[in-house]
């Protein structure tokens, strides 16, 4: 099979078949990642350019391994907000890029539906390293080979997610991996942290963590943001912590081998309890870094190599 | 140490008879002639039969004389103003205020100083009333912090520790987006949210009702639109985030139809009012009289008898004393100067129980908009006399005549709109917990 979009805009309208692909490529690179030898040739002579318009070190790093770990070419440009004021678009800033014919551009951006209109401007792939609180799709992919590695599938997991719903572009693209794949999701937030019409998404949604984690195969936290705490969405982080923070106490109620997951970074005391977060019994959140490696790489390889598509207009998805 | 031994006690709990009285217990529809048992602090048994062949030795007996047994009032609008402002009323002089008028439940507003917007305030009001043994207190947490508008406080954690209700007090919660805020995540809780219904911006400056006696006191208005316009923002809130919501002190016949449409939709909203909406109109302003100045203010006699009927049919679930003691240098100042708001718990009976002798409420459905009804909006353990109730009763005549006079007021403030008023009706006997903590 040959993955057949243009883009990876986001996890809305993939297949199962493609996600699986995905995944199994992904599979694939976790081995290389391991070896002394990390680099392989499969991008010689490819150029990678990482354009982030919001601050990022685990995804730009992720993806800057990733790129240069298949021998491809990476340049990193960080816009910052001083930039777009001189008065550059963000259309002036693709058009520029795309003049210097590079082969995939990862693109994050502080606004939903960014990365979208970016990649109609263009030639080349185009990666969602993030836009807004829309999507995030290498995230979501990453998280979905986590599981399958450590349950040997998706199919029929009870999968809840936790904390800021509302702003989590995270939340979003897990929401449509998991349901795409046959797991089944519930949201546990204040309800001023969940977005309207949080049901019709398909997932249970649930205000009360003791009854929202009960039977969950899977826990995975969002991170807080802190400009949310001081009583606009919630009152503070003691009581947000009290009653949404993973601890023992509330995780008990899920199975016994409930794995728990954190896209990072942490705000420990916040979300989650550092000894939860660092039980290495039950805490996948490192491996979540390593698995990010190697599914971008799956991403990169699969968009870059695609010969069929690599000439293609633009406007294609 | 002689419990065992004691004849008046069973299980070492002194046991009281209160026969031959009229059972007024709305919340289980009883109205009869009959007696209640109590046993220690609980009711230990009620009902028509009871006692019908005397009551046996070694329990305490006391005769009604066919006189009215109801449960104890639960009067939840009351300002204690401690602590902060102690010269003006204490958790002590309210409750004895509360006890005379057969209060023996009463809920505070949190704008004391400090504000009650933590754990430590709320902890604060229980302990001084577990000390002050009078009325039972119970308190309303601030919406938002330091009753500022902007930030919900802890609701979680707040009502937890106890606090039944959320309010920003005499202040209305007016940012819209805050009050979303507040509503929406009072779900998590199940937590009530009371406002207090005006629009600040159109109310600010403004003394009394607007109307023709505002123009011809040459006194700045405050438009009764002020109310509803809050009330329906605020009703729309309610049916975007599912929250529930209480309106304070009802005055104006706009927000009665409001309500009235709200509950017929099947929105969780509730509403009170208090005596001086329904027993006073704007008139009694007079000659500038400054304990005439309350918010909302006095309105119109539209208005009034909207409020009436309003309790009548049920629109209106409780009645509350928006008790709000102010000292005589609050009051002895030109209208404008002078601060809002009048006493009103040793004049809540005796004012409600005008709606039964005029003939607009039954002796029951008054008894149930000052007992049983606060109690549910609040999920409090009060208003009722079924078994194994809290044994919180009050005894009363409903014909009984008296004048309300200053000089009687048990309250440490005297600011009264109704003084010199004639009414009928008055507490003999309050029980709380068992114990007769008041007799006339």
């Amino acid at each position: 099979m040959r993955f057949p979009h243009r883009h990876l805009l986001g996890i809305e309208g993939l297949s199962p078949d493609e996600i699986t692909f995905l995944l199994d490529l992904a599979d694939s690179y976790v081995q290389q990642n391991r070896e002394a030898d990390k680099k392989s040739t499969i991008l010689r002579g490819r150029t990678i350019i990482n354009l982030f318009f919001e601050s990022s070190t685990r995804t730009r790093t992720s993806f800057e391994l990733a790129g240069k770990r298949l021998g491809g070419d990476v340049i990193n440009m960080s816009v910052s907000t001083s930039s777009i004021k001189k008065g550059e678009t963000l259309i002036d800033t693709a058009m520029t890029l795309n003049a210097m014919h590079p082969d995939a551009l990862v693109v994050r951006h502080p606004d939903s539906g960014a990365v979208a209109l970016l990649a109609q401007k263009v030639n080349c792939a185009v990666i969602n390293g993030g836009d807004g609180s829309h999507e995030h799709p290498t995230q979501a992919l990453l998280d979905a080979l986590t599981i399958r590695r450590r349950r040997g599938r998706l199919q029929g997991l009870l999968v809840a997610i936790c904390g800021d719903i509302l702003h989590s572009r995270v939340a979003r693209s897990n929401i449509q991996l998991l349901q795409t794949m046959g797991a089944r999701v519930r949201l546990i937030a204040p309800p001023t942290l969940l977005p309207a019409c949080a049901e019709r998404l398909g997932a249970e949604v649930f205000h009360d963590m003791r009854k929202g984690l009960a039977g969950c195969d899977i826990v995975m936290m969002l991170r807080l943001q802190t400009e949310r705490m001081q009583g606009s969405f919630v009152p503070s982080i003691r009581e947000y912590f009290h009653f949404f923070g993973l601890d023992y106490e509330k995780l008990s109620v899920a199975k016994p081998d409930a794995l728990i997951m954190h896209p990072g970074p942490m705000n420990r005391g916040v979300e989650i309890d550092s000894e939860v977060a660092d039980d290495i019994d039950r805490s996948v959140i490192r491996e979540q870094v390593e698995m990010g490696v190697a599914v971008r790489m799956a991403v990169l390889d699969a968009l870059t190599r695609n010969p069929d598509l690599r000439n293609a207009p633009a406007n294609g998805k | 140490m002689a419990t065992a031994l004691d004849p008046q006690r069973a299980n070492g709990h002194a046991r009281v008879a209160y026969v031959n009285a009229r059972l007024i217990d709305p919340a289980s529809g009883l109205d009869a002639k009959g007696a209640v048992l109590t046993e220690g602090e609980r009711i230990a048994d009620i009902g028509p039969g009871l006692f019908k062949d005397g009551v046996p030795a070694g329990i305490e007996v006391v005769d009604a004389k066919g006189l009215c047994l109801a449960p104890g009032l639960v009067d939840i609008r009351v300002q204690l103003r401690e602590p902060g402002e102690e010269h003006k009323e204490t958790i002590a002089s309210a409750g004895a205020a509360a006890i005379a008028g057969g209060v023996t439940s009463m809920v505070c507003l949190p704008n004391t100083d400090p504000v009650i917007d933590d754990v430590a305030g709320i902890e604060f009001i229980a302990r001084r009333a577990r000390e002050v043994k009078r009325a039972k207190v119970y308190a309303y947490a601030a919406a938002t912090r330091e009753l500022a508008g902007k930030d919900i406080t802890e609701i979680g954690l707040l009502s937890e520790a106890g606090a039944v209700g959320f309010t920003d007090g005499v202040r209305a919660i007016a940012n819209a987006r805050v009050m979303r805020r507040a509503l929406s995540y009072s779900t998590a809780f199940g937590a009530l949210i009371v406002q207090h219904p005006e629009d600040p911006a159109l109310a600010d400056g403004g003394v009394m009702n607007e109307g023709e006696i505002a123009t011809r006191l040459g006194l700045s208005g405050i438009p009764a639109c002020a109310e509803a316009l809050l009330v329906g923002r605020d009703l729309r809130l309610v049916e975007l985030t599912g929250g529930r919501y209480h309106v304070a002190h009802v005055s104006t016949a706009e927000t009665v139809a409001l309500i009235r449409a709200a509950k017929a939709r099947g929105l969780p909203v509730t509403c009170d009012t208090a005596p001086p909406y329904f027993a006073l109109n704007e008139l009694a302003v007079g000659d500038y009289r400054t304990f005439a100045k309350l918010s909302p203010p006095l309105r119109a006699e539209q208005d009034r008898r909207a409020v009436v009927e309003g309790l009548a049919d049920g629109t209106i679930d409780a009645i509350a004393s928006d008790h709000a003691p102010q000292d005589q240098d609050s009051k002895r100042l030109p209208f404008a100067h002078a601060e809002f708001g009048g006493i009103g718990l040793e004049t809540l009976l005796a004012l409600s129980l005008e709606l039964y002798h005029n003939g607009h409420l039954s002796l029951p459905q008054v008894i149930e908009r000052l007992s049983a009804a606060p109690a549910r909006i609040l999920g409090l353990k009060a208003g009722t006399l079924e078994k194994g109730a809290p044994a919180d009763l009050l005894l009363f005549d409903p014909g009984r005549p008296w004048v309300i006079e200053e000089a009687a007021i048990r309250s440490k403030s005297k600011n009264t709109p109704f003084e010199r008023r004639p009414v009928q009706g008055m507490a003999l006997r309050t029980v709380i917990d068992g114990r007769t903590v008041f007799r006339a």
